[in-house]
């Protein structure tokens, strides 16, 4: 791990992340394509849940986490508060890995 | 001594009137940025155990602040990978963060030349939720601004310190925190699917990434999700307003 590794990383994730905002002067976007783009973003935002709920580095994450975020999404789903998502999300899934780990269950 | 009360007084309601518009904001951004802080803080332990120096994983996070980037950059480098392969996996983690920029574009222009230039580092996936969960426009740029500041206050510091603490951290798996970041999101997406067609293409692009995950590179899969977008386009067959069977 070098200081070169990291500002070009940093160097190229902010590229990623300015071009879109500087573009935005010269580049007066229709309405249909201003929606595609938010649609654009939630696919990406949807997608990268689904990953990280169901892997960890290529591979499947587990059981645990897995309950823990569709337990999470369900209570969304019924409006509960934001809060009460991530702690019983995080609950569950704490639980669970206790419950899995315990000899003998 | 009257005036000065009956000022007070007002300073007290203004203040609390502000507090009450922002409230809906303040337990969600507060929970998601403790959530991201354990993150952070074993990203550190992970980095400080594995030989990098402290001040390197902390300057990392607040120059790139983006944690999956961050973490395979440790992973990946600490194992022996070249530093352009280490780099260009974390820039396909975040590329991302391109179609984000794009989308969220005008907000930032709107919020001047130094906004749009700081605003667009703090373009991070939980950020992009806070806003898009927003359809008015002064209400996005607030959530945007809330969850990104927040955050990026958080994730260095946090990052600083579990490198401090090392081993000591325990692992957050423990906590299950690694099932609570995607729910967040998850529960900040949830709304926008009410929206048919969005909720087709986020039903066909995560499809799409999970059955990808397991044979491309990290980073590649979530890419691919945007191949959802086909599910958006309007469906041509039985147009409102002139359909046959209607009557029959």
């Amino acid at each position: 791990m070098t200081l070169g590794i990291v500002v070009a990383l940093a160097a190229g994730t902010y590229a990623l992340r300015v071009a879109g905002p500087l573009s935005r002067d010269r580049l007066r976007l229709p309405e249909r394509w201003r929606w595609s783009l938010s649609v654009a973003s939630l696919v990406l935002l949807g997608a990268f849940v689904a990953t990280s709920a169901l892997y960890e580095s290529g591979s499947f994450a587990g059981v645990a986490r897995v309950t823990g975020v569709a337990v999470g999404g369900v209570l969304a789903w019924r409006r509960a508060p934001f809060v009460v998502v991530v702690l019983v999300a995080a609950g569950v899934t704490a639980g669970m890995r206790a419950v899995l780990s315990t000899p003998g269950m | 001594m009257l005036l000065f009360t009956i000022a007070t007084m007002r300073l007290m309601r203004r203040t609390l009137d502000t507090v009450r518009r922002d409230s809906p904001l303040i337990v969600p951004v507060a929970s998601m940025a403790l959530a991201l802080a354990v993150v952070g803080a074993s990203l550190g332990a992970i980095a400080v155990t594995k030989g990098v120096p402290l001040w390197l994983v902390t300057l990392m996070a607040a120059l790139v602040f983006a944690g999956g980037s961050e973490l395979l950059a440790v992973g990946m480098a600490t194992s022996g990978a070249a530093p352009f392969a280490v780099v260009l996996g974390g820039l396909l983690l975040n590329a991302r963060h391109l179609p984000y920029g794009l989308a969220l574009g005008g907000m930032l222009a709107d919020s001047g030349p130094g906004g749009r230039l700081f605003g667009s580092h703090l373009l991070v996936d939980e950020a992009v939720a806070f806003a898009l969960a927003e359809s008015d426009p002064h209400r996005r740029r607030r959530a945007y601004w809330a969850a990104g500041l927040t955050l990026y206050a958080v994730w260095a510091p946090s990052v600083f310190l579990g490198g401090l603490l090392g081993d000591g951290i325990g692992d957050p798996r423990a906590l299950g925190l690694d099932a609570a970041l995607p729910a967040g999101l998850l529960a900040l997406v949830l709304p926008a699917l009410r929206d048919r067609p969005t909720l087709r293409a986020v039903a066909l692009g995560s499809t799409v990434a999970v059955v990808l995950t397991p044979v491309l590179e990290e980073g590649l899969p979530v890419l691919c999700g945007l191949f959802g977008m086909v599910a958006a386009l309007p469906v041509t067959t039985g147009r409102s307003g002139e359909r046959p069977e209607a009557g029959v």
